[in-house]
């Protein structure tokens, strides 16, 4: 998937999990739970979301793959 | 793995776990009824090595006991950053880098007994600045630096804060915007600051250039040295305060419950910006003299596996939904890794569920120990010892030197000490313990409602067994603990009152799998509001911003009306015997019900 396209969609979903998050200001590379200050349940909730919406399974121990925009990116991408 | 501590019964989770009778590493406290019944805090005290005249400063305690000795050269604090790269501290090199920070207070013109609030990520310079501002004879004040402006704001208008220390990024995001509402604080240091600008130090200017000649402020054991903000279910947060002597049972938790041994590498998760990490992150292994190793990083599993084997850590402090998380990537996540160091591992912050004890002893070869103790508590006060056998989902027995027992308040405002075992009360501590909180800041009517003659009260309903294990039963009132963290409903209503479209709020904690509880808010809106998604997300977006996402709701619902008593007070025990589909108990004081 495309960052460009991750990035929609990680925005879309964050609308429900911390909606006063400004992506915009969030570089590809950047870590996304320090950018926008999601704790531990709010990064769960995002991986349940993306998992929900593209089908990709996302093992656990996937996680730190998803940290970043870039990452998610690639991963949904080879998913 | 093989040497798994026995296991026998058959099931699982009801099963004592049982110590090996002569283990490599003979605990600290072997023989648990023997030190209790000959125990005494003097003799404890003897253990620390105090100032002349009586005096007792933490900091002196932690480091230059150990800089003026044969651990001047060991490593105090090994610092592992988020980019990679490390840090190590000695206790010689630490104790001259809290002199410079005593220095710099003092340069500032700030006063002992004036209060320095920290409010970082887990940095050096953090950890440099709690030990330098007892030094100087301050009082520490950590905040939590997930928390938004609001929860800030409020702690350091209450708590009077003389000076802050800080990150440049916290700073701009969530303290500037308040300052204007913090009229006594004086000094703010930027631990990346470049330069004194903004109103602003930059810790290179005035911590770095300081002198590290030796300074001490010689305190009393009861002068204080500590203010931990923590939550109740009305009102404002509660400002604990603790003594210099607190560390009385820092030091003595240190030895026996997370049994620290001279040659230790301990690891404690917990972030200094609640009191687990401040008492057991910063001061109990320090002054213990042991290696403490310190984490940037957030919570991830590989990262973690790893800090544990590389760091060759032998006894790690964690907690609760760390644990079930690692759990929930199963034992195979652990075969790459070699644990050979690893040899005591201990929980806190709620009660640790059976499951993920017998799991720790399958996974790792030995039990997690749970443990109990409060922010009012100050240190450890009931346990799970080495020594000990386990019973999983037991928060263990008193500390020796702490009296605890299940009580039954009357209506005269005593109480009834229970005891007939296995019978639920809530759980009281016999007063008198070094690290017993000495006030609450400004609320000395609270402070004497924890108390009913000599027994200190919790507000945790609890049982005890007849081998004299405790077990936790809930909480008496409607705080909330989301992964590990207390949140006073309160705070978050008032909160979301704050939006123009809210009417009422009423805010509980339900259950999740993983953090314990989570935060759920549900609002009744003013007239000319109507429901909707978009008014939905305006409202979390809202409560986010000025709570921060550890203390927000994680959902919101609406509703027409909430259920009030006569006196307009919100009912958060019906709303949440309502949610969890629970007996709906009494109901003679509802006046107004939910719609």
């Amino acid at each position: 998937m495309s960052t460009t396209a991750t990035r929609s969609l990680v925005a879309e979903l964050l609308a429900d999990i911390a909606p006063e998050a400004e992506l915009d200001s969030v570089a590809d590379g950047e870590d996304l739970r320090q950018a926008l200050d999601l704790d531990s349940m709010d990064f769960l909730n995002l991986v349940v979301a993306l998992h929900e919406r593209t089908g990709v399974d996302i093992p656990e121990a996937d996680y730190p793959r998803l940290f970043t925009l870039a990452g998610m990116s690639e991963y949904l991408g080879t998913g | 793995m093989s040497d798994a501590n026995d296991v026998r019964a058959s099931s699982k989770t009801d099963a004592v776990i049982h110590k090996q009778a002569s283990p490599a590493c003979p605990p600290n406290l072997a023989d648990y009824d023997a030190v209790r019944a000959g125990f005494s805090w003097d003799a404890a005290r003897a253990r620390l090595d105090g100032l002349p005249d009586g005096g007792l400063n933490i900091a002196y305690e932690a480091l230059d006991r150990h800089a003026r000795g044969p651990r001047a050269g060991r490593t105090a604090l090994r610092w592992l950053g988020l980019d990679g790269s490390r840090r190590a501290l000695t206790y010689a090199e630490l104790l001259s880098a809290s002199c410079r920070f005593a220095h710099a207070l003092a340069t500032l013109g700030v006063q002992p007994g004036e209060r320095v609030f920290v409010l970082t990520g887990r940095v050096v310079e953090l950890y440099v600045a709690v030990l330098g501002a007892f030094r100087a004879g301050c009082t520490v004040c950590p905040l939590f630096s997930a928390f938004g402006p609001e929860p800030i704001a409020t702690r350091m208008e209450l708590g009077d804060a003389r000076v802050l220390v800080t990150t440049s990024a916290l700073y701009r995001r969530k303290v500037a915007g308040i300052r204007e509402r913090l009229p006594g604080l004086r000094h703010v240091i930027l631990t990346d600051g470049k330069g004194d600008e903004d109103d602003c130090h930059a810790w290179r200017e005035v911590v770095e250039r300081a002198p590290d000649a030796y300074t001490l402020v010689a305190t009393r054991p009861e002068d204080i040295a500590l203010l931990h903000f923590t939550s109740g279910t009305t009102g404002r947060p509660k400002g604990a305060l603790h003594a210099h002597q607190a560390v009385v049972t820092h030091h003595l938790t240190g030895h026996y419950v997370l049994d620290l041994h001279d040659e230790d590498v301990f690891w404690c998760t917990a972030d200094p910006g609640w009191v687990t990490g401040m008492s057991y992150g910063i001061i109990a292994p320090l002054t213990c003299g042991v290696t403490n190793v310190v984490v940037e990083a957030e919570f991830d599993a590989a990262t973690w596996y790893g800090v544990l084997e590389q760091e060759q850590v032998s006894v790690w402090y964690t907690a609760p939904t760390a644990i079930r998380m690692l759990m929930k990537l199963g034992q195979e996540a652990l075969a790459d890794y070699d644990f050979k160091h690893l040899r005591f591992m201990a929980s806190v912050g709620e009660p640790l569920n059976p499951e993920a004890v017998v799991w720790g002893n399958e996974a790792f070869g030995m039990p997690f120990h749970d443990n109990w103790w409060q922010t009012e508590t100050g240190g450890i006060m009931i346990a799970n010892y080495a020594a000990l056998d386990v019973k999983p989902g037991s928060m263990g027995r008193p500390l020796p030197g702490i009296e605890a027992a299940i009580v039954a308040r009357r209506e005269d405002g005593g109480v009834d000490v229970i005891a007939e075992p296995d019978r639920e009360g809530e759980l009281a501590l016999k007063k008198g313990w070094p690290s017993m909180m000495r006030d609450y800041l400004n609320e000395h009517e609270r402070y004497e409602r924890c108390f009913a003659g000599d027994w200190y009260l919790t507000g945790d309903l609890a049982r005890q067994d007849a081998d004299g294990y405790f077990w936790f039963v809930g909480r008496a009132d409607d705080v909330i603990k989301s992964a590990g963290h207390l949140i006073g409903p309160f705070e978050v209503e008032s909160a979301l009152m704050e939006h123009p479209a809210v009417a009422e709020v009423g805010v509980i904690g339900i259950p999740d799998p993983v953090a314990g509880e989570q935060v759920k808010a549900f609002v009744a809106l003013k007239p000319g509001h109507e429901p909707s998604l978009e008014l939905n997300r305006a409202l979390l977006g809202h409560a986010r911003k000025r709570l921060g996402a550890a203390v927000a709701p994680k959902t919101i619902e609406f509703r027409t009306n909430l259920p009030k008593t006569r006196s307009g007070k919100i009912m958060r025990r019906l709303l949440k015997a309502r949610e969890l589909g629970l007996p709906e108990g009494d109901l003679s004081t509802l006046e107004s019900d939910e719609q």
